[in-house]
């Protein structure tokens, strides 16, 4: 695994407690209030299922990353620009 | 707001962390925030000051957040992972001071003034959502269902039929583990959600991330008053002896989960 492996995990302040990043991800990906940014598309709803598959695939090819291998879905939500809704975050304040 | 405030397309943009009520910026101090950068309590805009909220805002490089660069980078876990760190840290620290509300990751503005303004635009949503959050916290439970040895698994089979049966017999002990495992993972939900403020239920992990082989049957969480996490405590322990499932807590958290006030009227 490249870069952040599943197992790292840091202190946080809240709490003094570990915290695991796969729980943070739950949490920052599927809650938060979503806001419509001046610069950036929000990453609310981030698939992490193939955020894991992304990591694997890395993590049994560890040449050079290819060219960021945008997806179809990627793609689309950056066309929107900025601003756009990701339109399938779970838990949003909209 | 301030005349150092850069104009847009230049060197630094406003990253919100976000929004507080009664937060002493003397107290918060200056943590560090995405690349090292310190955050800042940024009052919004009148309509949004007369209820005094704050958002937390740090500097970014508006090229790293980019609609372009966040394509880009948006399934990529090791970026994914320091941005959500170092905005968790940030709202943790602020979150032992004072309540927040958590924004959505890499939420930026051009500018402090644009975030005041935005903040206030939804000064309603906030402060309610920072009286449902204000001495509350998230705690998270998750469940994985135990790995049950199968008595017939190890008997050699002395013939193709035998074979098959105990095949057959280990299956259906297996599915039935599964079921078992899967149901009691909805009771341990309604279990919790029947006293907490409010529960509200995760995508279970995919196993790549979680580093776990086994089921993970729940993945949940709960916004607790902060006098009842020894309740909570107890609560789940109890189940720590249930064959069918593994139980693990996690927090307190900021309640990243309940900023949506769907999820926080109706519990369970």
């Amino acid at each position: 695994m490249s870069g952040v492996s599943p197992e790292q995990r840091t202190v946080s302040l809240f709490g003094d407690r570990e915290v695991a990043l796969v729980d943070l991800l739950d949490r920052l990906l599927a809650g938060g209030v979503v806001l419509a940014g001046d610069i950036t598309i929000s990453l609310a709803g981030v698939d992490l299922v193939r955020v894991s598959l992304r990591a694997l695939i890395v993590s049994i090819t560890p040449v050079e990353r290819p060219e960021p291998s945008v997806g179809p879905v990627g793609v689309d939500r950056a066309a929107l620009g900025p601003g756009a809704e990701t339109g399938t975050a779970g838990g949003t304040a909209r | 707001m301030t005349a150092a405030t850069p104009p847009a397309g230049t060197t630094t943009a406003s990253y919100v962390y976000g929004v507080t009520r009664g937060l002493d910026p003397a107290a918060l101090g200056t943590p560090a925030g995405i690349g090292g950068a310190r955050v800042r309590v940024v009052p919004a805009d009148p309509a949004g000051r007369a209820a005094g909220l704050q958002a937390l805002v740090g500097d970014v490089d508006p090229d790293e957040f980019s609609a372009r660069a966040v394509a880009e980078h948006r399934e990529d876990l090791a970026w994914l992972g320091a941005i959500a760190r170092a905005h968790h840290e940030v709202v943790a620290t602020a979150g032992a001071l004072a309540p927040v509300v958590p924004l959505a990751l890499a939420t930026v503005y051009l500018d402090d003034d644009r975030v005041a303004a935005a903040v206030a635009e939804r000064a309603p949503t906030f402060a309610a959502a920072l009286d449902r959050v204000t001495g509350r916290s998230e705690w998270g439970v998750k469940a994985y269902a135990r790995p049950r040895a199968s008595p017939s698994a190890r008997a050699p089979a002395s013939s193709g039929r035998d074979y098959l049966r105990a095949r057959r017999t280990a299956l259906h002990a297996s599915e039935t583990a599964a079921d078992d495992a899967a149901r009691a993972g909805e009771e341990l939900h309604a279990d919790l959600a029947g006293w907490a403020v409010a529960a509200r239920r995760h995508r279970p992990q995919d196993a790549a991330l979680s580093g776990r082989d086994e089921t993970m049957v729940l993945n949940g969480a709960y916004l607790v008053a902060d006098g009842e996490d020894d309740a909570l405590r107890a609560a789940v322990e109890a189940w720590s002896g249930d064959e069918r499932i593994a139980v693990e807590l996690t927090g307190p958290w900021v309640p990243y989960s309940f900023t949506d006030p769907e999820t926080v009227g109706g519990a369970g």
